[in-house]
């Protein structure tokens, strides 16, 4: 697998902490829903540094989109999120992975959970249900701090009113006025409520940071799934 | 601590195709799973890939000067994944 050269069409906020990147690369041969690229950014002394982001867009969208959060101490993000402008070049390779991906064809109905920026994944494969698989049941239950954190709000909110898309929030450290989501930190009683039944054996992706991954699995597995139809992505920073 | 999806692109360019459904059997404690859900470690000297049972180091790849040197010891067996099950 070669390493591209894409360049920036677009940067744009999606939080405080997260901006979206829309490239385009020639020579793409396209991406399945929850796929990776490797980005490498090399300083003028010839150091460099590589990470892995998700895939933002659908395989259907007509661009290429990656959805990063700047980490405290993040050599590639605090660049990625702050600094790269329209029209630099960004150096990756991909698509990546064949383990965290769904298509249509592997059917449903689907149980998305994510936490933090754990749901750009997610959000390919919301994006790919909607777009391609319109008749698989999707339930999507995503966990961050604040409502100013989550990511893709507007359109969750807007995809929730579609059939067969059951969207939730859980807010865990501050809740505005009024909010009729959850208010806490996942646990097996919250996904019990929100997630798919074991008797409607759904296919289950779970992302986020390592704990928050763990917890979920776990929970799920206590409430009776099957290990092998929960698959797993753990994000966040690189260090310990 | 991340997992092994995260080096999927590097083991990709070491092995010549995606590696994240491999099946791998620890040499330690004989856990298997998809190298997908291994411990990974990237900020060590290298990658490296654990047990997530008993932390037994899997693998280590080192890359320098562009070519990669990867140490596979820790490792009893890498399958190929089943086919998916008929529902």
């Amino acid at each position: 697998m070669n390493w591209r050269i894409g360049t920036v069409m677009d940067v744009f906020a999606e939080t405080d902490r997260t901006a979206s990147i829309v490239l385009t690369v020639p020579g793409w041969p396209g991406h399945r829903a929850g796929q990776h690229v490797d980005v490498r950014l090399t300083a003028e002394d010839g150091y460099q540094a590589q990470r892995s982001y998700s895939i933002a867009s659908a395989p259907e969208d007509d661009t290429l989109v990656l959805t990063v959060e700047r980490l405290d101490d993040g050599e590639v993000s605090s660049y990625l999120v702050g600094e790269l402008r329209a029209a630099d070049e960004l150096e990756l390779r991909g698509p990546i992975g064949g383990y965290f991906v769904w298509d249509g064809s592997l059917g449903g109905p689907l149980t998305l959970i994510g936490g933090g920026s754990g749901i750009v994944p997610l959000r390919a494969m919301l994006r790919h249900r909607i777009a391609q698989a319109r008749t698989v049941p999707v339930r999507l239950l995503y966990s961050a701090r604040t409502l100013a954190d989550l990511i893709y709000h507007d359109e969750l909110v807007a995809a929730a009113r579609e059939p067969g898309l059951d969207i939730r929030f859980t807010l865990t450290r501050e809740q505005p006025d009024g909010w009729d989501g959850y208010d806490r930190r996942i646990d097996r009683e919250l996904i019990a409520d929100a997630a798919w039944a074991r008797a409607d054996r759904p296919l289950v992706y779970i992302c986020g940071p390592t704990a928050f991954v763990e917890a979920a699995a776990d929970a799920l597995v206590s409430l009776g799934h099957e290990p092998g139809r929960i698959r797993t992505e753990r994000f966040g920073p690189t260090g310990r | 601590m991340l997992d092994g999806n995260a080096i999927a692109g590097t083991l990709s360019a070491v092995f010549g195709t995606d590696m994240t459904l491999v099946v791998s059997t620890c040499g330690g404690c004989g856990a298997r799973g998809p190298l997908a859900e291994t411990a990974v470690y990237v900020r060590a000297p290298g990658l490296v890939v654990r047990c997530r049972s008993c932390d037994s180091v899997l693998v280590v790849v080192v890359e320098r000067d562009g070519r990669y040197c990867v140490d596979v010891r820790g490792v009893a067996e890498l399958r190929e994944p089943p086919l998916p099950a008929p529902d």
